[in-house]
């Protein structure tokens, strides 16, 4: 039993927070945000180091890791809550290696892995990163569709430091099992890094903001909120990566985990989130103090994930099937 | 990452299981707590006589030298089996392992095999009712007469004091010095005429717990552990294990309430009211992330050789867990669960101590901004 992050993972963490923060900062997401644009020299340095094809097998040009992997720069990447495509670009990637035919990935993964194209991902309503993609894998029901080339209508959220449009219409090819869990296992993987960055932001400010003398962090009132955001950000965690582990080893265990993770992220980020505003008091509020785009992201990221709610439907009917398995609990 | 067991791990774990079937406990005996406990004991000195009783133990004391993993594959499986917890837990999991740190070899001699096979049952005489969150505040007073220590002052939350023969007291040998440093350490014996027991009677109806009054109980020199003003530095040690093992035990047992919830409710046809759909799969996912969390603060005390954050969250994850799930029982089965003979209102008057017991919520909070986050201490 190992639960931790082997050290080449480790490693790959490391990288990529040190590169995000000197290379994507809130002053550069703030910047694509009042632009509306990505910064197409991070998007380039980011597919110079192979990141969207992290989860590509080597013979379709990416670099054979996993679903660990991909979520730990996921990870990353909401940590800094970077205005760049590789969520969606990446997480097809992936989902297409692990559950697409051989003539999808023969045609799609390529173009995807070296960053020549870009996807979308979502849902039909609400897609992120689709308008201009070349391809975009949408959450139907149970299943997961491609759809080629789609027609998109702008759909401007109050997220801007990500596109979004809805689908109009476009031919659809269906992925295979597991598709979708793969999906909501990556983006729960993105709302850890932004509880994480909401937290440290937080502890940041309450150890230096004084208040009647002391700082405002001394007050239990507000220690005891942080220590509910170390909470829900640690659960999170351990649902997400238990998500991307079963990814990788043992997909049968994906469709429960996906499930948990999926139910934790939606619920932990908008309230991680929230709370991190409320605990920088009135500077929270502000559009310059940067709180506002990690809550605008987890809203985001919430509505991809379907919400709490259908998960933990969806997880009562695990229990259920797993009792009449006689499956040991 | 390898959420897995290793083949030793498995091998382990079956051969565990094997015992369990071929050695059922049998059901709980009925009404009167001596007649429950007995059977607890009884059930302890089965699994020492298998060699179980204290699989985290080392060889050379009786125990099997398990790793973290196997320890928790022993309380997961002990709590699967339905096998009661071990009579002499606190034996087992705090005096035990207190004494293997700080005892000299003589105390390792004469206390610790009895121990194993419940021969000697401990019990914990730590808070006062002055002194609970603060714990060094304590007040009970040890004062030296020749050989011996003489001890006055009063204990509370002692769980199986009167079928204790040993006591793991923590009393105050010198109250000129800062609180936290005046304190010894001590190995009580319980049946002497200094030490009265008074059953505590909790909100179940039950006296789980019980007060100790101390007047004039008389302790041997030889028996300080860890050297005299060493207490604090000693309790630690029996802090620090008093949640390791055991939080697996109640993790399978919070994962069993549930699985009983669900059955019942599935039976019933209430699944198919959404709402309660919601609330048993919000259960199910909080009782998943109790296990998860617990699995990856046990990798990170063996990898790291301490927890990281998952360490102060699980207890209070569990607690908060386990009243929900109480509570919610209460709205899925309606009156009946009230009644005063139900087992399901006995778990929901008992689960209010769940986030008192051990550390309180407010406590672990406190510790997790102040320790784990670095927060200032609060006023």
């Amino acid at each position: 039993m190992d639960f931790d992050l082997s050290r080449d993972q480790r490693e790959i963490k490391d990288v990529a927070r040190e590169l995000l923060t000197a290379r994507s900062p809130f002053a550069k997401v703030r910047e694509a945000a009042e632009t509306a644009a990505y910064d197409p020299a991070l998007w380039g340095e980011l597919v110079e180091l192979g990141w969207p094809g992290i989860a590509v097998a080597e013979e379709h040009g990416g670099q054979g890791l996993g679903v660990v992997e991909l979520s730990v720069l996921a990870e990353e990447l909401g940590y800094a809550c970077a205005a760049t495509p590789f969520l969606s670009t990446a997480t097809a990637a992936a989902v297409i290696q692990a559950t697409g035919t051989d003539e999808q990935r023969a045609r799609w993964l390529p173009g995807l892995a070296t960053g020549e194209l870009t996807a979308g991902i979502g849902t039909r309503e609400l897609a992120a990163d689709a308008a201009g993609a070349a391809i975009v894998v949408v959450i139907d029901g149970d299943e997961a569709q491609l759809i080629e080339s789609p027609e998109t209508d702008l759909f401007v959220s109050i997220d801007p430091t990500r596109r979004f449009a809805t689908i109009v219409k476009g031919e659809e090819q269906p992925l295979g099992p597991g598709a979708v869990d793969r999906i909501r296992t990556t983006i729960a993987a993105e709302v850890v890094g932004v509880c994480q960055r909401a937290l440290d932001m937080t502890l940041a400010y309450v150890k230096e903001r004084k208040q009647f003398g002391v700082p405002v962090g001394s007050f239990q009132a507000v220690s005891h909120r942080c220590a509910e955001m170390l909470l829900a950000t640690e659960s999170a965690r351990s649902t997400a990566y238990y998500a991307a582990w079963a990814a990788g080893a043992d997909p049968q265990l994906l469709g429960e985990a996906a499930a948990l993770a999926s139910a934790a992220a939606a619920e932990g980020g908008r309230s991680v989130t929230a709370s991190a505003i409320q605990m920088h008091g009135g500077i929270g509020f502000t559009w310059e103090a940067d709180v506002h785009w990690l809550f605008k992201r987890a809203q985001l990221d919430t509505a991809l994930l379907g919400g709490a709610k259908r998960h933990h439907a969806a997880l009562t009917r695990h229990a259920v099937a797993k009792l009449q398995q006689g499956v040991a609990g | 990452m390898d959420l897995t067991f290793s083949q030793t791990e498995i091998a382990f774990r079956d051969e565990l299981r094997t015992w369990f079937a071929e050695n059922d406990a049998g059901v709980e005996p009925d009404g009167d707590e001596d007649r429950q406990y007995a059977w607890r004991r009884d059930f302890q000195r089965r699994l020492a006589d298998g060699g179980w009783a204290a699989v985290h133990w080392p060889r050379e004391y009786g125990g099997r030298g398990a790793t973290l993993t196997e320890s928790a594959i022993f309380f997961e499986e002990l709590g699967r089996s339905g096998a009661p917890l071990p009579a002499n837990v606190l034996g087992l999991l705090l005096a035990g392992p207190t004494i293997m740190t700080w005892g000299t070899d003589e105390q390792k001699e004469r206390y610790l095999a009895p121990i194993l096979t419940a021969e000697e049952i401990w019990c914990q005489g730590f808070s006062e009712p002055d002194a609970g969150s603060d714990l060094a505040s304590l007040k009970t007073r040890a004062v030296q007469d020749g050989d011996e220590w003489v001890i006055t002052g009063q204990k509370v939350w002692t769980s199986a004091a009167q079928y204790s023969k040993w006591c793991m007291l923590v009393a105050r040998t010198d109250s000129e010095a800062p609180k936290h440093k005046g304190l010894t350490y001590f190995l009580m014996d319980m049946e002497q005429d200094g030490v009265q027991i008074r059953p505590l009677r909790q909100i179940t109806g039950e006296p789980e717990f019980n007060e100790l009054f101390l007047d004039g109980a008389r302790i041997p020199n030889e028996n300080v552990l860890g050297g005299t003003g060493n207490g604090w530095k000693v309790a630690l040690t029996t802090l620090m294990n008093e949640r390791a093992g055991l939080g697996f035990f109640l993790q399978v047992r919070l994962r069993q309430l549930l699985d009983r919830v669900i059955d019942e409710a599935a039976r019933e046809g209430l699944l198919e009211d959404p709402v309660i759909a919601d609330r048993l799969g919000e259960l199910h996912l909080r009782t998943e992330i109790v296990r998860l969390t617990a699995y990856r603060g046990l990798t990170a005390i063996e990898k790291y050789g301490q927890p990281g954050p998952e360490g102060s969250l699980t207890k209070w994850m569990w607690s908060d867990t386990n009243q929900r799930l109480t509570q919610l029982v209460v709205d899925l089965l309606g009156p009946r669960a009230l009644r005063a003979d139900d087992p399901w209102a006995y778990e929901l008057l008992r689960a209010r101590g769940n986030s008192i017991e051990g550390g309180t919520t407010e406590v672990l909070k406190n510790i997790v901004a102040e320790r784990v986050l670095g927060l200032p201490k609060s006023r």
